[in-house]
């Protein structure tokens, strides 16, 4: 057929529509929505899904490092501030045992100076009682002998001799007393 | 096929030639031999271009959301685009997110499939706009209004149905039968008339312009004629590009009057 006759043919009105295309439009258009309905419109709907969760999961993630470092600042400041007190607790206690101790040393140091002296005066009590006891003797043998040169051996009897020299002392002796206690 | 009948024309004629005229494109331009016939039924170009239509989109977003990632290659990022389009612009902004969402996938294939099979207009080769052959936006605007109908008597009831496309409004008065005869006419016919023809007329227009001035270039290359040709191949590339907006914005509009409709049968009352 040449275009001259094609030309000439009588067209349809175009505003008929022919049933073939119709259908195959139809049939072409229906591949186009079941598959992309199906499987790619889901499939990218599922992406775009999974990428704001992913999104919005990274902003918690942040927001959650940021509420943790914040929990880790405060327990620091909270452990600096225990840690502070607890400096300040020892220097006191330190302080409170050190005076405690020099009171203590004070204390023993004074008792053991009154023991000492204590001691001293013991001592020297003894040492005049025993400078007592052996002047007595000494005394009384002095006097015995110088008694047994003035009058002989009249004075042999020792007993005698004894009880004579302690009365003779014992005067001596009160007669100290009297003279000290009234002076 | 002779390269004689894949031209509308006759190649040989030019102006200035005596006894030859210029064939000026018509309805016969829309009318095209089968390329074969199965049993009666004849296979022609704009079918074999319907279908690559749906290969085209179909392999386009295949390739895009086939192997969906988190982080998108550019090819997913261009689909990502082309679909948040159709969805937020078209679809939410209608039918708002909650209900909207039903119909994304319907409105997506629709505008996509419309789309390219407008765009094989300007694809050399090819050539030619599909949706120039009514039935091929008539079947599409059925498709639209059957979910439409379907939509507005699940959701009103016959009655509640009837009122909701008869725009019943007692506040109106006398005039109510008038405005209801009328609204009956526009929602039952009209409507999915226009819908259907005003992507086809356009398209149709736009095929006829192009024709117009390819085949004039073409006649009036001889001599002194060539100063016209050339003024007549400027207009070819202008239109060429002119049709390439038009296809988007036509197939834009019939998505977005598929949204209305739906968002009408959906609506409380209006």
């Amino acid at each position: 057929m040449t275009l001259v006759n094609m030309a000439a043919e009588v067209p349809e009105n175009p505003l008929f529509p022919p049933i073939p295309e119709l259908v195959i439009g139809l049939v072409a258009f229906f591949i186009v929505f079941g598959i992309l309905a199906k499987k790619l419109l889901p499939n990218i709907n599922n992406v775009l899904d999974e990428r704001r969760r992913q999104i919005e999961g990274r902003m918690e993630e942040a927001e959650a490092l940021q509420a943790e470092a914040q929990q880790v600042l405060a327990d620091y400041r909270a452990q600096l501030a225990d840690a502070r007190h607890e400096a300040a607790r020892l220097r006191q206690e330190a302080q409170e045992q050190g005076a405690t101790l020099i009171a203590e040393m004070r204390a023993e140091g004074q008792r053991q100076r009154e023991e000492i002296i204590a001691a001293g005066h013991a001592q020297i009590a003894a040492d005049r009682k025993a400078a007592a006891q052996s002047l007595r003797q000494d005394v009384g043998k002095l006097a015995t002998d110088l008694a047994g040169k003035l009058v002989g051996e009249s004075l042999e009897d020792h007993a005698r001799q004894s009880r004579t020299i302690d009365r003779f002392l014992d005067e001596l002796e009160a007669g100290a007393t009297k003279a000290e206690a009234g002076r | 096929m002779s390269a004689e009948t894949m031209l509308a024309f006759d190649a040989n004629c030019h102006l200035f030639i005596p006894g030859c005229g210029f064939e000026s494109p018509g309805l016969h331009s829309f009318v095209f031999e089968p390329l074969f016939t199965v049993g009666g039924f004849e296979f022609n170009k704009p079918m074999l271009l319907a279908l690559l239509s749906t290969v085209v989109v179909v392999w386009f977003f295949w390739a895009a959301f086939g192997r969906a990632k988190v982080v998108p290659g550019k090819l997913q990022m261009i689909g990502e685009a082309g679909y948040d389009f159709v969805r937020r612009g078209l679809v939410y902004d209608a039918l708002g997110k909650k209900e909207g969402d039903k119909y994304v996938p319907f409105m997506v294939s629709l505008f996509f499939f419309v789309w390219i099979m407008n765009i094989w207009s300007i694809v050399p080769v090819a050539a030619f706009p599909v949706t120039s052959i009514i039935a091929f936006p008539l079947g599409l605007a059925l498709i639209v209004y059957i979910l439409w109908m379907s939509l507005t008597f699940k959701k009103h009831g016959f009655v509640g149905a009837l009122k909701n496309l008869s725009g019943y409004d007692k506040s109106l008065g006398w005039v109510l039968p008038l405005i209801m005869v009328l609204e009956l006419l526009q929602h039952l016919l009209i409507r999915p008339f226009t819908h259907a023809v005003r992507l086809f007329a356009n398209m149709f227009a736009g095929h006829m312009l192009i024709l117009m001035f390819t085949i004039a270039s073409w006649y009036l290359l001889n001599g002194i004629g060539i100063v016209y040709a050339s003024a007549s191949f400027v207009m070819t590339i202008v239109m060429t590009a002119f049709e390439l907006f038009i296809q988007a914005v036509q197939a834009y509009v019939f998505v977005l009057l598929a949204c209305n409709y739906v968002q009408g049968a959906l609506a409380e009352n209006h």
